[in-house]
């Protein structure tokens, strides 16, 4: 029969929607305030944390709504921020530092609807407030520094090989060894061969050089590693901060997209994620002439750095440690009360350490601060120029054999010897980075953002519903009906789909999916209205109406998303969100208003013999 | 109800050489004023950084303009934004200080230069290698979006189709950029992502309109080219007034109701519909028939398999 579904289909259609309405609920829930604590560095919050956490709570006579341990990570539900407030302060002073205390804001879904895989939209930064941050990697420093690591491989295995050389200089994008004779260079040459497979290797046998060159496939390994590595160090140092879920991302070949929800102090937050500090200990050259260094006469196998005052001093070339051996640091008081920062090394590091200071107690050594800044300036690929600052911290006497813990003094204030325990332990990043770009948005600019949103769609809606049920009548109504579905269908994926964030433009892109939507409806009745009146009965009017909107629908929104697809996947944070809603928009809005309007068209008027449409 | 009700044809093509005048003078127009005024780029694509606070009481700009003068700010640029109490604050890239470490500077300048508790609403920075790059982006991406486009329509209708889609697009994106040059509004990322969305809902209207010029070649035997476009578009008429009236509709909803974030969004949006609209009927017919499109070209020697196909679509 004309205009029939079969029973399987409708079911469909509403089943369809009855899924997106589900997945849509825990919206509805609204939030409340929480405070989450979880471990750091390994730890993990356990039922005894929540019995202390419990027992903290009662003692300072906070109520609360709930508490419960989720994931390692224990939750508390508050009914008012003033008590979250309250008690982020207590937990924080008594919980110590193998824990970090986030205020958070948690869904009340349901049990069952969680169990489900029910959440609520994820609400972009400009909803939510918080700051995002874009981070660039400085891969030439990351290159730079694997150059000079092979330049003390290759003296190591050429030593251990008992290869005589005359120097190992790194170039400009190579690493040169010079030999006295062309048999050292030969065998130099067999032996790096073998051991070394990703590096290109030249040989000049008149000016008795080898070069070492590293391929390209070398290259984007180092520049992976290092992207990786700083996103699992930078990780660490947003652990550190205490923030309740936060992002932290890769994009492109060398980009970082950091994102802290609900962090309102950024200045905090800057200082600890672009600081590239890390410590070295070297001995200090007492051989050496520093009057003379200081008329640029530094020996060969020495550096001239300064402290803090500017007191200069001559220092060896190589390094006994560095920092990225570091598995703890603390930040204390020394018998003098002075600030120290107590060091613990992994095992590696601390027989470096032992061998390193045995053959040298009684000779000084020093702790070297070293920070990248950023300049500002780039250079001609494009790339952000950084300057390499480098501070004594102290200069101590080696007393006695160092091991896997030891203390190091003269950091400074305590605030900065805290500072500097801090980075320290959250590892120091490979290759200096520089903070591109930052977006800050203030709570109540997000609150007014989802208002602002929110009744931009309920009016946008409000509008296109009352004219669609003037101007098409109940076929109106049916359209609307449609909108609505898409609506929820809308809310229901974008609540499914993990990565999908709600933004301000995003909550654009759904007002305008509303208005376009209707456009699939439009074609269809106005075909309806068009074959009505070149005389076809009513039951072929439907019947011709879709099937002859339906390829036209078909192109049109399918172009609409290779727009928003493309919107997709160049923009960012925002303009991403305006872009999922876009597409999700336009997907659900094809089902609804084709499939779901006949469903619902054949059910009330198909099959019938009528004489005359609501339409 | 009806709000467009043709008996006749409208005869759309004997104004062809009125619209297309209209239509030069106004791209013309828009690169002259994008040459010369330029685009008033927003921070995303210049670099800087942005402050917006609000005040409890009525900003006194002057006195914030002053403020941020005796603390070395001589470049600051403060602005109302959205309501009396909203101030935002622009400064342009410098190489001094730490970019990054402006914002917060700026707030605690404007708290004790106002005297006044102020509440940050919002900071961005952006770094000058981000907006080139994002420029370089946007760019790249408004041309992937016409060139996908392009190869699309081609390979579902024909190529004069095809191009007379994208020299519409072409023409709504140069002038909703024209009109930003003109009335020198910020032109920011939510503006660019307006103006690929106008491509895609002038794109929708022109396939619209393609699909029944191409139903109507292949129904109506003896006619003209122009005339089976007139008959098209009378057609399609009632359908381009109505999906055009809700989508404004809800623009003008984002437009007094979205904010001043979304303005500049709905601003473009709103424009690019109007100009939507009119190339639809208007630039991408003339161009597909000024190109010589005729029934032969789009139904092919291939007749009975096309009709299968249709067929098929149409249990």
């Amino acid at each position: 029969m004309l205009n029939k579904y079969p029973l399987w289909k409708t079911l469909m259609v509403a089943m369809v929607v009855a899924f997106g309405a589900l997945y849509a609920t825990p919206n509805l829930y609204g939030e409340s305030p929480a405070v989450q604590v979880s471990g750091l560095r390994g730890v993990e919050a356990d039922t005894a944390t929540l019995d202390r956490i419990r027992a903290q709570l009662e003692k300072n006579k906070l109520t609360f709504d709930s508490i419960a341990l989720e994931n390692g990570q224990v939750l508390t539900r508050f009914s008012n921020t003033e008590d979250q407030l309250k008690a982020r302060d207590v937990l924080d002073d008594n919980l110590g530092k193998q824990f970090s205390v986030a205020l958070n804001l948690t869904p009340n879904t349901p049990e069952w609807l969680a169990a489900i895989g029910g959440t609520p939209m994820k609400k972009g930064l400009d909803l939510s407030g918080g700051v995002s941050f874009l981070i660039e990697v400085n891969m030439k420093e990351a290159i730079n520094k694997a150059k000079t690591g092979m330049v003390s491989d290759f003296r190591g295995d050429l030593r251990n090989e008992k290869i005589r050389y005359r120097s190992v200089k790194e170039s400009n994008d190579a690493v040169n060894v010079v030999f006295r004779k062309i048999e050292d260079l030969e065998a130099a040459q067999s032996l790096l061969k073998k051991r070394y497979r990703d590096l290109l290797l030249t040989t000049d046998d008149d000016k008795l050089m080898l070069t070492a060159k590293m391929t390209k496939q070398k290259i984007k390994v180092i520049r992976e590693y290092a992207l990786e590595q700083n996103i699992t160090i930078i990780r660490n140092r947003v652990n550190e901060l205490g923030v309740a879920e936060p992002l932290v991302q890769r994009q492109g070949k060398k980009h970082i997209v950091i994102e802290l929800p609900g962090v309102q102090d950024t200045a905090t937050a800057k200082e600890i994620l672009s600081a590239t500090a890390t410590i070295e200990f070297r001995l200090v050259d007492t051989e050496g002439d520093l009057s003379n260094a200081l008329n640029g006469r530094v020996p060969a196998n020495s550096i001239l750095l300064r402290d803090k005052d500017g007191k200069p001093s001559l220092l060896k070339k190589r390094v006994m440690l560095t920092g990225d051996h570091i598995t703890d640091a603390k930040s204390g008081f020394d018998e003098y009360s002075r600030p120290q920062v107590n060091i613990s090394l992994d095992s590696a590091g601390g027989s470096k350490m032992s061998s390193g200071t045995k053959s040298n107690i009684g000779k000084p050594m020093a702790t070297v601060f070293i920070e990248y800044k950023t300049t500002d300036k780039k250079d001609a690929e494009g790339n952000l120029i950084f300057e390499k600052h480098q501070e004594i911290i102290s200069i101590a006497t080696i007393q006695s054999r160092l091991g896997k813990s030891f203390r190091i003094t003269g950091a400074g204030s305590p605030a900065e010897a805290h500072n500097l325990a801090l980075l320290l332990r959250a590892g120091a990043l490979v290759a200096p980075i520089a903070i591109v770009e930052e977006r800050t948005v203030g709570p109540t600019l997000g609150a007014e953002n989802v208002r602002l949103g929110f009744e931009a769609i309920l009016m946008g809606f409000g509008l296109v519903f009352i004219f669609m049920m003037i101007y098409y009548r109940a076929f109106g109504v049916v359209a609307n009906l449609a909108l609505g579905a898409n609506l929820v269908l809308i809310v229901g994926i974008m609540s499914l789909i993990p990565g999908a964030t709600l933004t301000l433009p995003g909550m654009a892109g759904i007002v305008l999916t509303v208005g376009m939507a209707v456009d699939a409806n439009v074609l269809i009745f106005e075909r309806i209205r068009e074959e009505i009146r070149e005389g076809k009965t009513i039951q072929q009017a439907i019947h011709q109406g879709y099937d002859a909107a339906f390829s036209t629908i078909i192109d049109a929104n399918i172009t609409t998303l290779i727009a928003a697809l493309i919107l997709f996947a160049i923009g960012t944070g925002p303009v991403k969100g305006f872009a999922i809603t876009l597409s999700i928009g336009i997907i659900t809005s094809m089902f609804t208003s084709v499939v779901g309007t006949r469903a619902v068209v054949n059910a009330i008027w198909g099959g019938k013999r009528l004489d005359k449409l609501p339409i | 109800m009806q709000i467009l009700q043709l008996k006749d044809t409208v005869n759309f093509m004997s104004y062809r050489k009125i619209a297309m005048v209209f239509s030069a003078l106004l791209m013309i127009a828009s690169v002259i004023s994008l040459a010369t005024n330029k685009l008033n780029f927003g921070l995303d694509f210049t670099g800087g950084t942005l402050i917006e606070v609000g005040f409890q009481e009525a900003a006194d700009l002057e006195k914030i303009r002053g403020v941020m003068k005796t603390n070395g700010f001589d470049d600051a640029k403060v602005q109302l934004y959205g309501s009396s109490r909203d101030v935002v604050i622009r400064l342009g890239l410098r190489e001094d200080v730490k970019a990054e470490m402006l914002g917060n500077e700026v707030l605690a300048i404007l708290e004790s230069g106002s005297g006044q508790k102020v509440d940050m609403r919002r900071i961005e920075f952006v770094g000058a290698s981000v907006g080139d790059e994002l420029a370089e982006q946007g760019g790249l991406a408004m041309l992937t979006a016409l060139i996908c486009i392009l190869i699309y329509v081609a390979f579902r209708f024909e190529w004069r189709f095809a191009v007379g889609s994208v020299v519409a697009l072409f023409h709504d994106v140069l002038l909703t950029l024209g009109l930003f040059s003109v009335l020198q509004l910020e032109f920011d990322l939510t503006v660019l992502a307006a103006i690929l969305a106008v491509i895609g809902y002038s794109l929708n209207d022109t396939i619209v309109v393609s699909d029944r010029i191409r139903e109507n070649f292949r129904k109506i035997r003896n006619s003209e080219s122009e005339e089976v476009i007139n008959i098209s578009l009378t057609q399609t008429l009632s359908r381009t007034f109505i999906t055009s009236i809700t989508t404004l509709l809800v623009l003008a909803a984002l437009f007094f109701q979205g904010g001043a974030l979304i303005h500049g969004f709905a601003t473009a949006l709103l424009f690019g519909v109007f100009v939507g609209t009119y190339s639809s009927i208007y630039v991408a017919s003339l161009v597909a028939l000024g190109l010589g499109i005729s029934r032969e070209d789009l139904i092919p020697e291939v007749i009975e398999k096309e009709g299968a196909d249709q067929e098929a679509m149409m249990p």
